[in-house]
């Protein structure tokens, strides 16, 4: 074997308006981790599926292994070694886990025998997972698990991995590093996508960085600080958000002793949740996805209704209130799926505006709908958020996934919310998105809302919640102040994530 | 190797543009069949598209144009809504039945008295009728969670049995000699759906389906009911967090489409058919699925579909009598009418590409 596995040589790939790679050079030796580094449309995705074999270059060469390497499809890609977790998950929802896993291999062997390396993989990498589950009552975090353990029951020689920290709990992130680290010792290398700059310094040998398709820089992460990474992908200074301490005022919404069913057999109800909020405070609440938070926001945003006197807002029941109901009173929320439930595909953005801002804008009137005014609140999303599109004509669909986060975010904001409940508010987005999306949370707090903010991830909670409480198994922990918690402690407070320790993962 | 490649976003030119493409690949398509038949093609795409409108006997064609087109425009409106939101009445055939049974129940009870108010009693009592037939998969789906596809189509058989029975009985004409069948409603001036302007084919039935055009036009894109019906089919889940009731949009969208249905029913007894009989309805119920279809379950759409599948129906009975066409050819050509539709509509969201593959 050669020192370099894949070498990649002045890839170059244009789109109609847009060049996504220019004379993109770097190179990955066996047993390496090599970071891919850069904002939202700096070229990594184009980048990756050039050596996935989805896209082909119009321009430049690659090898692998030492020889002339044309992926025509990701099934020769496969045929190579080289395997891919993407960010969004390609699986079918009504198979289960083992029959999931199956349709991505070249050869999968019997149900039976997979289901028992399934298990096996599982246990050996800490991802522990049965093979039976229907793929549907998977949290995103379990899902994510099935993507991985796909390809590592491969034996790839590049593991390809797109932002796959995004939906783990620190412990997780730790297992998953420990696995990948294995691999790592067994030679081979690992491709690894991420905008989380400190689990790059971690865990990262080499990083190449891209900017407007260009490799900008090549670094040596652990010789690096967070901030000069940063900076070396966004081409400017980076401003970490900034909070004004001020002292909590009266409480907006309290939540005493909510129970809710779970909606699908698999899924996790709420049990004996109690919950306090005042005006001008940020309460994060983390946890390991699939815990009840999607349970949580749908009992808060109103689309399940719930039993009397479990929700108080200003001090009034508003349990059996419908979503718009509660809009009206000024309790906001923004789920966590941007496609599909904080707004839809296929509608303008002027339509998807209307989805939640047709009461507080006032764009309905006797029933009739006021499309100028609807027209003018996305352009007012669009210009206070940074939204990058040609108008509030376009899709929701064909905004990237941090410029839909923006927009969703800046719609429930510029509603001014009394109070306002928004599950993973930067999943996926970049580095500068997430910046001021974290910002806007902050303000909004500042300006005497009560904030809610449901996240996995815990830097992000660390870093804008005055107090913390964690969902494990339905329940919610009691908030804490974030002033003085250790990492330890919320580790303590996710409780149920002992279990999936190293150590125990390992035995 | 040809590939399709999604849009970012669905193009309005292809939107517009594929009914004309599918028009005119179907009239190629369907010269190929009717030259293998034997025929002259060129004189059986004349007969079917051109002679019924400005062909020597236009004159008779063109009010059987909209005597057609009118109750497929209204019961195809109807269906519309529901199938934008994503709820799948396929039982318009028996809510246009038994809304006809409805309506012409109410005008021969008061047979042979002459009051005003019979007819537009009988316009309401028709609408009830086929509303009253759609809740019964609405409520069921409400309740119990059915699925409404199955519920209205088996619906659609127990209506037909039921149209058979009322002719036989309840509906039956004293004055008949035993026949089966109602008295003529068109013979009965106060219940009579007789023709607006003579000649024209426009009766009560037409205007009724005009003005369902500009309802469903205003709901659809003015009206916040609207637009959760659109929502509710992009996205349900987007939906309800938005604030749309499920439930409310399931009663509303199929109380609409059996409203409608059972106007359509009412309309075509007591006007161009005249009577309630066995053989009373003739799948007008389910070919404004097609209709709804064609025109993209849009209102002017729909209008445009109607009128293009009246024209295909009679211009096909005319090519089967004039040319001796057998009619299933002339049922294929109907059907490669909406196969050249589907296909062609993915054009709309995907583009063709040509040469190696790519998923961007």
């Amino acid at each position: 074997m050669t020192d370099t596995l894949l070498a990649v040589d002045g890839l170059t790939k244009t789109y109609p308006g847009v060049v996504a790679n220019d004379n993109v050079s770097f190179s990955i030796a066996p047993g390496e981790v090599h970071a891919l580094l850069g904002e939202n449309g700096a070229g990594k995705s184009t980048l990756v599926k050039m050596v996935y074999g989805l896209v082909r270059p119009d321009s430049g060469r690659m090898e692998f292994a030492g020889s002339p390497y044309e992926p025509a499809s990701p099934h020769s890609a496969r045929a190579s070694g080289i395997t891919m977790v993407f960010q969004h998950f390609s699986l079918f929802e009504a198979l289960n886990v083992a029959e999931n896993i199956a349709l991505g291999m070249e050869n999968p062997p019997p149900q039976r025998k997979l289901a028992k390396r399934i298990r096996e993989v599982g246990k050996a990498f800490g991802l522990p997972l049965s093979p039976d589950r229907l793929v549907g009552e998977l949290s995103a975090g379990e899902r994510q698990r099935v993507e991985i353990i796909r390809c590592l029951l491969q034996d790839p020689k590049l593991l390809i991995m797109d932002e796959p920290t995004s939906v783990l709990t620190p412990q997780e992130v730790e297992i998953l590093f420990e696995t990948l680290r294995r691999l790592r010792a067994e030679g081979t290398a690992i491709l690894y996508i991420s905008h989380k700059l400190e689990e790059i310094r971690k865990l990262c040998d080499r990083a190449t960085v891209l900017r407007e398709g260009r490799v900008t820089g090549i670094c040596q992460p652990s010789a690096e600080s967070v901030r000069s990474m940063a900076e070396m992908m966004v081409g400017s200074t980076l401003k970490t958000p900034s909070r004004r301490p001020g002292t909590p005022g009266a409480t907006v919404l309290d939540v005493a002793a909510l129970s809710v069913a779970p909606a699908s057999p698999f899924g996790t109800g709420l049990k004996d949740v109690g919950l306090d909020v005042r005006s001008g405070e940020i309460l994060g609440i983390g946890g390991v996805a699939g815990n009840g938070q999607d349970e949580l926001l749908a009992a808060l945003s109103g689309e399940v209704r719930v039993v009397r006197g479990a929700l108080r807002f200003h001090g009034n029941d508003i349990g059996n209130f419908g979503p718009v109901a509660r809009r009206r009173l000024g309790l906001l929320a923004a789920p966590e799926e941007r496609l599909g439930h904080a707004a839809v595909p296929d509608m303008s953005l002027t339509e998807n505006a209307l989805l939640t801002g047709a009461v507080r804008e006032g764009l309905v009137g006797r029933g009739f709908l006021r499309w100028n005014r609807a027209r003018a609140f996305a352009k007012r999303i669009i210009s206070a958020f940074d939204v990058r599109t040609p108008g509030p004509a376009s899709a929701a669909r064909s905004l990237s996934g941090g410029n839909l986060q923006k927009f969703v975010i800046g719609r429930e904001i510029l509603q001014r919310p009394a109070c306002l409940v928004v599950n993973q508010p930067t999943w996926g987005v970049d580095a500068a998105a997430a910046a001021a999306i974290r910002q806007a949370l902050l303000d909004l707090a500042a300006e005497g809302a009560a904030v809610i903010v449901i996240s996995q991830d815990l830097d992000e909670l660390v870093e804008i919640s005055d107090r913390f409480a964690a969902l494990n198994g339905g329940r919610l922990s009691d908030a804490r102040q974030v002033a003085g918690l250790t990492m330890d402690e919320i580790g303590l407070m996710m409780g149920g994530a002992h279990d999936l320790a190293p150590g125990n993962a390992a035995a | 190797m040809i590939r399709l490649e999604r849009r970012p976003q669905a193009s309005r030119l292809w939107a517009a543009a594929t009914p004309l493409v599918a028009v005119a690949l179907t009239m190629v398509a369907g010269s190929a069949l009717f030259g293998f038949l034997g025929k002259d093609p060129f004189i059986s795409i004349r007969t079917i598209f051109w002679d019924p409108l400005f062909g020597e006997f236009a004159w008779y064609y063109r009010g059987q144009l909209l005597v057609k087109a009118g109750p497929l425009i209204l019961i195809a409106i109807g269906l519309s809504l529901g199938f934008r939101a994503g709820i799948w009445n396929i039982g318009a055939e028996g809510q246009y039945i038994v809304g006809a049974i409805c309506g012409a129940g109410v005008g021969l009870a008061f047979y042979p008295a002459g009051f005003w108010f019979i007819f537009p009693l009988m316009i309401v009592a028709g609408a009830i009728g086929g509303f009253a037939w759609a809740m019964i998969p609405a409520v069921l789906k409400v309740w119990f969670n059915t699925n409404e596809i199955l519920v209205s189509l088996l619906l659609v058989y127990v209506a037909e049995q039921l149209l058979a029975s009322v002719s036989l009985g309840l509906l039956r004409n004293p004055d008949g000699a035993g026949f089966p069948g109602s008295r003529n409603l068109r013979q009965y001036e106060a219940a009579s759906n007789a023709e607006i302007i003579a000649g024209t084919g426009i009766h009560w039935g037409v205007v009724t389906a005009l003005l369902a055009v500009i309802f469903a036009y205003v709901l659809l894109s003015r009206h916040m009911l609207g637009y959760q019906i659109r929502l509710a089919g992009a996205s349900p889940r987007a939906a309800r967090f938005a604030g749309v009731r499920p439930n409310l949009l399931i009663v509303f969208c199929l109380g609409a489409g059996g409203a409608l249905a059972g106007l359509a029913g009412l309309f075509e007894v007591s006007g161009p058919s005249g009577q309630i009989s066995i053989d009373f309805n003739s799948g007008y119920g389910f070919t404004a699925i097609i209709v709804a279809f064609l025109g993209r379950l849009h209102p002017i759409g729909i209008l445009l579909a109607g009128l293009l599948l009246a024209l295909t129906f009679i211009g096909g009975e005319a090519a089967q009598a004039n040319l001796g066409l057998p009619a299933s050819a002339i049922q294929a050509f109907q059907g490669m009418l909406l196969f050249f539709l589907l296909a062609v509509d993915v054009l709309a969201s995907y583009r063709i590409r040509l040469g190696s593959p790519e998923a961007a």
